[in-house]
């Protein structure tokens, strides 16, 4: 087994656990760090996308690279977004919960996740 | 080794930087705004926005001209290596209504925004993130590669969240982080599906991407997770769980914007997807089953919508519904060679979301004043706001006719293009769906003006502080999306000769009626009514009959809303997502 096969792998199995997690866990910050587990998953397929380029004999193909940087620097912001609305969300309501129905009431729900 | 020649559409053509000055002008803003604080952030807003109006003009007159898009190369980098910016006629409409709407909100938010209110918070945010959802629209309208769509994806998404919260309660937080969450979902699944065709083709640049791609097992993956993902930042059925609480708790002004633009955002790239990238992948199946997915959300937006008590939701639920009419454009320009084709289905879908973006921005408005003026929006306590607010109620009137497709308005001229489409191709059944929809649209308005235009319960006191200038803009924009039919959209759009040439015949009046009667037919038998028209004595003969049938039809609706909050879960949502990006691989893999 190639060290691309095998780095493909780890991506495919990073992006599934984070898709399990943003699905199953009710809690916010659970989903987020889900999230950013399935986001993990995606760059390290873009690493391996820049090795089988470099493959084709071009040394290691540059623009995965950059895309990954930028890739990087976007789920960094979305998870700071994210955080700062959790938090916000938690000083007003006393909970974090995201189920539908009824509006959030004090300390219904343990804080944080 | 000789670098290859560049490609006719790799050189940047005359007004290229008018493509550069769309998107700089309004990040310029967001930047001043930062600079000079919230004491200057509205005027700064009010600075930059003619500026916008004319680059948006500019490039309009410009487009006709060049033979082609106008493409501007970042750098003067051909791609693959660079990155270029193209505009064609539907980036220039786009581009066009973007403006007009951002320049009719800011006339209604300037009163509620202004920088002298006792929070200052608020109102400086809103204008940073106006400009900052102007600049990521310019460049999703523009962008020429599907990276920097993405970019541009997420920075329209975390623009439009914090609208979404800008009063800070918590109902409306939570909206935002369910909004954001979810969006992030459909954009990771877009970037993974940017990642594989990458890998596979070693360029991402829609010009060239389009001419290597080929029918192959990465493809139709990568075609599936990208579509879904965008699906979901669209809101279409059944992946709309946070469009109804963040679309009815925002501010009204901010509505208007996620309304009207932010969702035509993700819909630009699917239709860039779809008919530039891969006209020829997504084949018969999948078009249908987009469209089905379309006519799905046209019942259960409409229906859940005529079952709201609070008049935001209710316009919040009739986007939903109208986000489904965009998509029935796909199967349509669905040709005998097996490719999607940019002809007169397109040039359609793009109208009604032109018009859309017009109408509900100006219904968005105009319940926002009624809202302000009575302190609260339950539509059945709306008696009498007719008396209080004409202007407002006009406007929402005019808004209303405009998106049940009458003529000339732009959804008119979008409902004959597809019905020709429908007609051509011998789909009828979208013709059915595309009929019942300007039917279920007739209903809510119907239903919403019969309670405003009844007389008031209690007596209300005349309040002389309502800003004419928001009712005004609000009923500005209503006209616009009415008056869109007779705009000249044959140099941006390929409109087949000879289509709705009869704007204010009787085979036009005809067609007026129907939305109109179905509608009050549909609104009596399925809405909210305090009294029942049966409560009247004259109506006792014909309660008779319509009883049955309307208990018959709410115990049906009734259904329907359940279901409808089902879906709305987040398990389901989320489930909904991954069956539909499978149905799409496979539905594409058996088209080959």
């Amino acid at each position: 087994m190639s060290g691309v096969t095998v780095f493909g792998v780890c991506a495919a199995v990073a992006v599934g656990l984070g898709l399990y997690g943003l699905i199953t866990n009710p809690q916010p910050l659970r989903k987020i760090i889900a999230f950013n587990l399935l986001g993990s998953g995606v760059f390290l397929l873009f690493g391996v996308v820049g090795r089988r380029g470099a493959a084709a004999g071009v040394g290691n193909d540059p623009v995965p690279q950059a895309l990954v940087i930028t890739g990087v620097v976007v789920a960094f912001s979305a998870t700071a977004l994210a955080i700062a609305l959790l938090l916000r969300l938690f000083q007003k309501a006393g909970s974090t919960t995201l189920s539908n129905g009824a509006p959030p009431s004090a300390g219904s729900d343990p804080p944080g996740g | 080794m000789l670098p290859p020649a560049p490609a006719l559409d790799a050189i940047t053509t005359t007004g290229g930087f008018l493509l550069v000055l769309s998107i700089v002008v309004p990040v310029a803003g967001v930047l001043l705004g930062f600079v000079l604080g919230d004491r200057y952030v509205r005027l700064v807003a009010c600075a930059i926005i003619p500026l916008g109006l004319a680059i948006a003009v500019a490039i309009l007159v410009v487009l006709p001209g060049s033979k082609g898009p106008i493409v501007y190369l970042l750098g003067t980098w051909p791609p693959p290596l660079g990155v270029a910016l193209r505009a064609d006629g539907l980036s220039a409409v786009m581009i066009a209504v973007t403006a007009v709407v951002i320049c009719a909100v800011t006339a209604f938010a300037a009163a509620d925004f202004s920088p002298s209110a006792t929070e200052t918070r608020a109102p400086f945010a809103f204008w940073i993130l106006l400009l900052a959802i102007w600049g990521a629209l310019n460049t999703i309208f523009l962008g020429g590669d599907l990276f920097t769509l993405y970019v541009a994806l997420e920075l329209l998404t975390f623009a439009a969240v914090p609208l979404v919260s800008l009063e800070g309660r918590a109902e409306t937080l939570q909206a935002a982080l369910r909004y954001l969450l979810f969006a992030l979902l459909g954009s990771v699944l877009y970037l993974l599906g940017t990642a594989l065709l990458y890998g596979r083709y070693g360029t991402l640049d829609i010009v060239l991407l389009s001419r290597r791609i080929g029918t192959e097992p990465t493809v139709f993956v990568a075609a599936a997770l990208m579509t879904t993902g965008l699906l979901a930042k669209t809101a279409l059925f059944p992946l709309h769980l946070w469009l109804p609480p963040a679309h009815a708790g925002a501010p009204a002004a901010a509505s208007a914007i996620l309304s009207g633009l932010v969702v035509k955002g993700s819909f630009f790239i699917i239709v860039r997807l779809w008919f530039n990238v891969m006209p020829g992948l997504p084949g018969f199946a999948a078009t249908q089953l987009l469209a089905a997915l379309g006519g799905a959300a046209i019942v259960f937006g409409s229906v859940v919508a005529l079952r709201q008590e609070r008049l935001k939701l209710l316009i919040a639920y009739s986007t939903l519904a109208q986000i489904g009419y965009l998509f029935l454009m796909f199967p349509l320009a669905f040709g005998a060679s097996g490719r999607l084709e940019s002809g007169g289905a397109l040039a359609g879908g793009l109208l009604q979301a032109v018009s859309h973006a017009t109408a509900k921005a100006a219904m968005f408005m105009a319940a926002g004043s009624i809202y302000a003026r009575l302190g609260q929006d339950r539509i059945m306590a709306l008696g009498g706001v007719g008396r209080i607010l004409p202007i407002s109620v006009l406007a929402f009137a005019l808004s209303g006719l405009a998106l049940m497709g009458l003529p000339p308005g732009g959804a008119y001229l979008a409902k004959e293009l597809l019905l020709q489409a429908a007609a051509e191709k011998g789909q009828w059944w979208w013709a059915v769906v595309l009929q019942a929809g300007g039917i279920f649209t007739g209903a809510y308005v119907v239903l919403v003006l019969a309670h405003a235009l009844a007389p008031a319960n209690e007596p209300t006191t005349p309040d002389s502080a309502a800003p004419r200038i928001q009712e005004l803009a609000a009923l500005a924009l209503a006209l616009c999306s009415l008056l869109l039919g007779l705009v000249p959209w044959e140099a941006y759009l390929s409109i087949p000769h000879g289509v709705a040439s009869d704007k204010f015949g009787l085979g036009a009046l005809s067609k007026t009626l129907l939305p109109i009667l179905g509608g009050a037919v549909v609104a009596i038998l399925l809405g909210r009514w305090e009294h029942p028209p049966g409560r009247l004595s004259r109506w006792k003969a014909l309660m008779v009959v319509v009883g049955p049938v309307r208990r018959a039809g709410l115990a049906l609706s009734a259904i329907v809303e359940g279901c409808d909050n089902v879906l709305r879960q987040w398990p389901t949502a989320c489930i909904s997502l991954l069956t539909l990006a499978a149905l799409f691989g496979a539905s594409m893999l058996l088209s080959f």
